[in-house]
């Protein structure tokens, strides 16, 4: 059934027809809406056999994820940012103890300063914490992504986050096909646990590891990762069979045929960028587009494929590792379809700058004309920077920079010094 | 003569002592009984004397019986956890699971959500800690979980500081007891005087429906508090005095002696609330002076090196403080039957 | 089902460590001589005849405290309680009512007509017991249930000896007494009254008898020169308590003096105040500080009104009254003062000790006798061979239940004898002493109290005066006792043990133990000790591991 929804609504309905039975969390902008729907269906009795737990932080949320889930229950939690920072802990261990919570995260920029607008900092940060991350470009596959994720995280036992744009996607109205309740139960088995607490037949979970057993652990967690290297194409697969439409899978050409260059990204800019190659592609310019589904596992050998051929490969990429450069680039160079310097890491959307159609095409303007350096970051106000920088130079209590940016900005005149002489 | 029908009651060792070839099989203690779960089992790791690991067993012994054995059992990151459970060997023998430090009291809401999704209300859910996992680290899922009235019986195992990374202090520490991080130098050796971390009296503030304390001294009391917690629904709390020989700086034999000494000399107040109202209080037997529990512990050694009588009154003060708060010494009548004359 | 690897554990799995390597120290479960035991004179395992009353099995308990006494009922009445003294829970808060229970088992046995277990075999071998006071009786009891023939003489026409002619009746009712006796009797005794024994040696011969056991007692009272007018009645205690017993007048008078500190000259003056005497005096030439009476005997006199003239000597009797010299003590030694008083009296009577009447080995060679008693070997065999002695008759304090424990173990000494050996005593055990308990679990209980009959009443009848515990109170009783130094089932070690490593076991198991209740699994014990120190009745030593 198609039916226009904001994304946060339309992701609760898919949400809810997998039929969770203990949904918890913790209140963040931009993933309230899918949690307060998902509330009062719980209320309503939409969802049936549900405990809805309100809980006191984001640590809680997975902490009483990883009760329900070890107890033998398909759980689901929501977050964002610091959210997901506040339960990082836990969010470690659910992978730790092979619990297959599925958890929607809203992207959203870390702070300090604080901003809740979106990038995908958050998935970063957790991106070695053992969990399956996929990357939703549009509604429809957030929708989509929800219910493969739980058939993918109960068939390996292991967390799967669901991670679409905070705001671009979560708030936004778009036509939306809703899969109906029996096509989702006739997909999505009921979940039985690998391992389960049980009274009737008592397990003791969560031991001490130590240096005799720790790398086997951590390796089998390993294989079991590259286990869903198979697995998530397959059940993909499953997927448009039983509901008519490709979504999910590993990654996402598009257009990369004879492609001189390829942009590879994950998410909602995908869009953007997908127009932008449509009209160069009109223009008879060669570029392509692949969009990551799937980053953890990170799916080298089809981010290979899919860049089979072109010179250069462009990451526009809504993180970095600070001291080092873009983290989607580097894996992708790892994956060796361009030589590494021939892997641009574009640094794009931090915080929820727009990311438009024009920069875009800029952007591939200035990589087949060789002028795009290793990393580089879009729309950098090259002036608010060489001003701050002077000032630091000057004055050692320069004041705070977003401050002083906002300032300059407005174009207002910057505030005095208060300390010194007068 | 006439016989009178005085009920007899065993005075030999009376309600004090684990069993009793005398007493009902009902009147004596879980642990008398050689079917008693042994949820803490023989193999660990403990050190020698561990109270928290006799405390575990009689808890959780007793929350098996009440729950005819459907216990799922969480546990936070501490000592009993770690001793417990060292890969390969596991010495529980009830489901139970370790997740990390801080989360115990919200796996433990996870586990009871999942029972109650599945209409299990016959399995119950017993989370435990140490004191740093449940008045320090765990205190802000814990008072959650006590807020939303979870069904959920939390035990805290106090042993009065971070005894698994080698005794640090933690928010239960007593004042001017000596920890690695309160070592016993400087002008004001030990911790700090405080009230410390109140966690019973903070659980009943949340006015859950049952808090109660107890020590390791007496086995019939905390059995029939835990028993009793588990004929509640909605959050319980249960806070166990288990002395550390390690920590406190004891012999292992005098593990139950100074837990009985803490409840005797006031220092620890046994009682139980409901609905966050005292309802009970284990009156003091033979009130015993708060010195004679120092001496024994070297962790308040230093109290007894140069003149520090100032700080061991602030010490008998604290204790004359709950005996008055809780009114551990109103007498008790002594009986004995009538002897009638003929 | 296949778990995550080495995260997820088998439950239990723990027992494959075994902790007990951790172990310098073990536990070893001990038994200890319990302190009433220790002090019991007549030997009685009191505390196991307890263990069974605290149960509410009177009759095992009753069997139990026979093994060693066969006079319960009587000893719970007479005897001064020694065990009383020692028992631990006096520095608790009151010793144990041993006695009362005692008492109350005998008088339950007389009530419910226990009998005696009878003997498994019959040995054809005799022996002559002489004597029928408290050890003769005794000793007959113990040689019949060892199966051998007795003969028991006596020159009275009842038995009893000093129990029936010394002890008087509201102190000890014939009828319980009677009905002790009879007990042991019908083991098949051959009584023999009215036989005045001249020579042992002789009689032994004449009678073809293996062995003798002589219990002649102490019936002679000691009398010392007093000048006194011709009117003057002086009589000495133990007549007066004969005449008693066997109804003869005795004419006292309304004032009466005792001359004496024992328990003799307590008996003396409330027999006398029973007799119409209504101002009784005792006089004694210490004070009741040093006075060999037992306190309670004294108190018991106070209470009907006699009283007492401490530091005196008497120095003359002149028919209405008595001259009294005052004396003082010097480092204990009585010194006159040469001050004297006179003390109005009706009728002086001594009561100051007795002596045996050793006659009737006289005649035998190889019996030694010294300071008026009879020389006995640490068996009681004198140097007659064959020929056993206790009692008063031997050096040894002088109350009937030092006798039956003479009589126990000359009847075993006997045995042993007859089957051509001797016996040896069986090691005892280390003392429990009150510092080895944990006397925190036991619960506080006051002692009963044994009613008493009113002091108006007792002046003018020999009514018993002190009365038995009820059920209730003899069961409350026994439970007040601590067990001292023996395991009592109490299932503390098996509860505190912080490793599981105390066994409880099964019955059947703990027939295979010797009795035993619990074994220690050594292969998880790590020695810490929590056991010992709450063990409530110190039955648990820690020793240190051999290497």
């Amino acid at each position: 059934m198609r039916r226009q929804l904001e994304g946060s609504r339309a992701v609760a309905e898919a949400v809810a027809r997998c039929r969770p039975e203990v949904v918890c969390a913790y209140p963040i902008s931009p993933q309230t809406h899918i949690i307060e729907a998902i509330g009062a269906m719980v209320r309503t009795g939409a969802i049936e056999r549900c405990e809805f737990v309100n809980v006191e932080s984001e640590f809680a949320a997975m902490s009483v994820s990883i009760g329900a889930s070890a107890a033998g229950a398909r759980a689901y939690t929501a977050t964002a940012s610091q959210g997901l920072l506040y339960m990082s802990e836990a969010v470690y261990n659910a992978a730790g103890l092979g619990l297959p919570i599925v958890m929607t995260l809203a992207n959203r920029a870390l702070g300090a300063p604080i901003n809740i607008w979106n990038d995908h900092s958050d998935a970063m940060a957790v991106r070695d914490s053992g969990w399956i991350q996929l990357f939703a470009e549009d509604n429809q596959e957030a929708v989509d992504l929800h219910i493969q994720a739980f058939r993918l995280a109960e068939e390996l036992s292991l967390p799967v986050m669901v991670c679409m744009d905070g705001f671009i996607l979560t708030h936004a109205m778009e036509e939306v096909d809703l899969p109906d309740q029996d096509q989702v139960d006739d997909f999505l088995p009921a979940y039985s646990p690998r391992q389960v607490l049980d009274p009737a037949d008592p397990l003791s979970i969560g031991a001490m590891v130590g240096p005799e057993a720790y790398t086997e652990v951590r390796y089998l967690a390993h294989l079991r990762q590259l286990d869903a290297l198979e697995a998530i194409p397959r059940i993909g697969a499953g997927f448009a069979a039983a509901f008519g439409r490709d979504s999910g899978g590993l990654v996402h050409p598009y257009r990369t045929e004879g492609a001189d260059t390829v942009l590879v990204a994950m998410g909602s800019v995908l869009g953007t960028i997908k127009d932008v190659v449509d009209d160069l592609r009109d223009a008879d310019i060669p570029v392509g587009v692949v969009g990551i589904t799937a980053f953890r596992p990170f799916p080298f050998e089809a981010v290979r494929a899919a860049c089979q051929g072109a010179e250069r490969i462009v990451v526009v990429e809504k993180a970095f590792s600070l001291g080092f450069g873009g983290v989607l680039s580097s894996d992708v160079a790892m994956a060796g379809a361009a030589p590494q310097h021939l892997v641009h890491s574009v640094v794009a959307g931090l915080g929820g700058r727009p990311i438009t159609k024009a920069a875009i095409a800029d952007l591939i303007g200035r990589a087949r004309a060789g002028e795009l350096g290793s990393l580089s970051f879009l729309d950098l106000d090259e002036d608010l920077i060489a001003g701050e920088l002077g000032r630091m130079a000057a004055e050692r209590r320069s004041g705070p920079i977003a401050e002083n940016l906002l300032r300059d900005l407005a174009g207002a005149p910057r505030r005095p010094r208060q300390t010194g002489r007068a | 003569m006439i016989p009178v029908p005085t009920p007899v009651r065993f005075y030999q060792v009376g309600s004090f002592a684990v069993g009793n070839r005398l007493l009902d099989p009902d009147q004596r203690t879980v642990q008398a009984d050689t079917a008693r779960t042994n949820s803490l089992d023989s193999g660990h790791r403990a050190c020698q004397g561990c109270g928290e690991a006799l405390g575990a067993r009689y808890v959780l012994d007793a929350a098996m019986r009440a729950a005819e054995d459907k216990v799922i059992a969480v546990n936070a990151t501490g000592c009993l956890e770690v001793f417990s459970t060292p890969y390969p060997e596991s010495s529980w023998r009830l489901a139970w699971i370790h997740s990390l430090f801080g989360n115990a009291p919200a796996v433990a809401t996870g586990v009871a959500a999942a029972m109650r999704a599945k209409g299990r209300d016959d399995v119950r859910v017993v989370a435990q800690g140490g004191d740093g996992g449940t008045v320090d680290i765990g205190f802000g899922t814990l008072s959650g979980m006590f807020e939303r009235n979870d069904d959920v019986l939390y035990v805290c195992y106090d042993n009065e500081a971070y005894m698994n990374t080698g005794v640090q202090r933690s928010g239960a520490t007593p004042p001017a007891a000596r920890t690695a991080t309160t070592e016993a130098v400087g002008p004001a050796p030990g911790n700090a005087f405080g009230q410390g971390k109140d966690l019973p009296r903070i659980a009943m503030a949340h006015e859950i429906s049952y808090v109660a304390t107890a020590t390791v001294a007496d086995l019939h009391d905390l059995e029939a508090k835990t028993i009793r917690a588990m004929a509640h629904r909605g959050a319980r709390y249960l806070h166990v005095l288990v002395p550390c020989p390690l920590g406190w700086g004891a012999a292992s034999k005098d593990t139950i002696r100074l837990a009985r000494l803490a409840k005797e000399t006031g220092i620890f107040p046994v009682f139980e609330a409901e609905h966050g109202e005292v309802v009970s209080v284990a009156k003091i037997r033979h009130k015993a002076p708060v010195v004679e529990y120092l001496q024994a512990q070297r962790r308040y050694a230093h109290l007894f090196k140069g003149d520090h009588s100032d700080v061991i009154d602030q010490l008998q003060a604290l204790a004359e403080a709950n005996i008055a708060r809780y009114g551990l010494l109103e007498p008790t009548s002594a009986e004995a039957p009538e002897v009638v004359e003929d | 089902m296949e778990h995550p690897f080495a995260i997820t554990l088998e439950v239990g799995t723990s027992h494959a460590n075994r902790t007990g390597t951790w172990r310098v120290e073990r536990p070893v479960y001990v038994d200890r001589l319990p302190p009433c035991n220790d002090a019991c004179p007549a030997g009685e395992n009191i505390q196991r005849w307890l263990y069974h009353a605290e149960s509410g099995d009177y009759e095992a308990a009753w069997r139990q405290l026979v093994e060693e006494n066969p006079l319960p009922a009587i000893m719970g009445r007479i005897c001064y309680h020694p065990c009383e003294t020692a028992c631990n829970r006096a520095q608790v808060d009151e010793a144990v009512g041993i006695n009362a229970v005692e008492r109350f088992l005998g008088d339950l046995a007389i009530e419910k007509g226990f009998g005696f277990d009878a003997q498994t075999r019959e040995t054809g071998r005799r022996v002559l017991v002489v004597g029928a006071g408290p050890s003769g009786l005794a000793a007959s009891y113990h040689l019949r249930r060892l199966g051998h023939r007795v003969d028991l003489v006596d020159s009275a026409a009842k038995p009893g000896g000093m129990m029936r002619y010394g002890i008087p009746a509201y102190r000890l009712p014939r009828a319980v007494l009677d009905a002790e006796i009879e007990r042991i009797f019908a083991l098949g005794v051959q009584w023999i009254p009215n036989h005045r024994v001249e020579d042992v040696v002789a009689e032994r011969e004449a009678g073809g008898y293996d062995a003798a056991y002589l219990a002649v007692g102490a019936q002679l009272g000691r009398r010392i020169e007093i000048p006194a007018g011709d009117s003057a009645r002086i009589v000495d205690a133990l007549s007066l308590l004969r005449s008693v017993e066997e109804d003869r007048p005795v004419l006292l008078g309304r004032r009466v003096a005792v001359y004496g500190g024992g328990n003799t000259a307590m008996d003396a003056a409330r027999t006398a105040r029973r007799l119409g005497a209504t101002e009784t005096v005792i006089v004694y030439r210490r004070t009741d500080k040093e006075m060999p009476a037992e306190r309670e005997e004294l108190d018991q006199a106070l209470t009907e009104g006699i009283t007492t003239r401490w530091l005196s000597t008497v120095d003359s009797f002149e028919g209405d009254h008595l001259v009294i010299e005052k004396v003082v003590l010097e480092d204990g030694k009585v010194v006159p003062t040469g001050e004297f008083e006179q003390l109005p009296a009706d009728a002086l009577v001594l009561a100051l000790g007795q002596d045996s009447d050793l006659s009737v080995v006289e005649g035998a060679e190889h019996i030694a006798v010294r300071h008026g008693v009879v020389e006995v070997g640490p068996s009681m065999m004198t140097g007659e061979v064959g020929i056993f002695a206790g009692g008063d008759a031997v050096p040894s304090a002088r109350t009937a239940t030092v006798a039956i424990g003479h009589a126990k173990r000359a009847a075993r000494a006997i045995d042993a004898y007859l089957a051509g050996g001797t016996r040896l005593a069986p090691e005892r055990h280390g003392l429990a002493s009150l510092e080895r308990l944990n006397t925190w679990y036991y619960d506080d209980a006051p002692r009963s109290r044994r009613p008493e009959l009113a002091a108006a009443r007792r002046v003018d009848t020999f009514a018993e005066v002190v009365g038995g515990l009820n059920e209730d109170t003899a069961l409350f009783e026994a439970r007040r006792c601590l067990s001292c130094g023996n395991c009592f089932e109490c299932d503390n070690c098996f509860g505190v043990c912080p490793d599981n490593a105390v066994v409880k076991l099964t019955d059947r198991e703990t027939q295979a133990a010797g009795g035993r209740r619990y074994a220690f699994n050594y292969d998880y014990c790590k020695g810490c000790g929590i056991c010992v120190e709450e063990c409530p009745c110190g039955a648990i030593d820690l020793v240190p591991e051999a290497n």
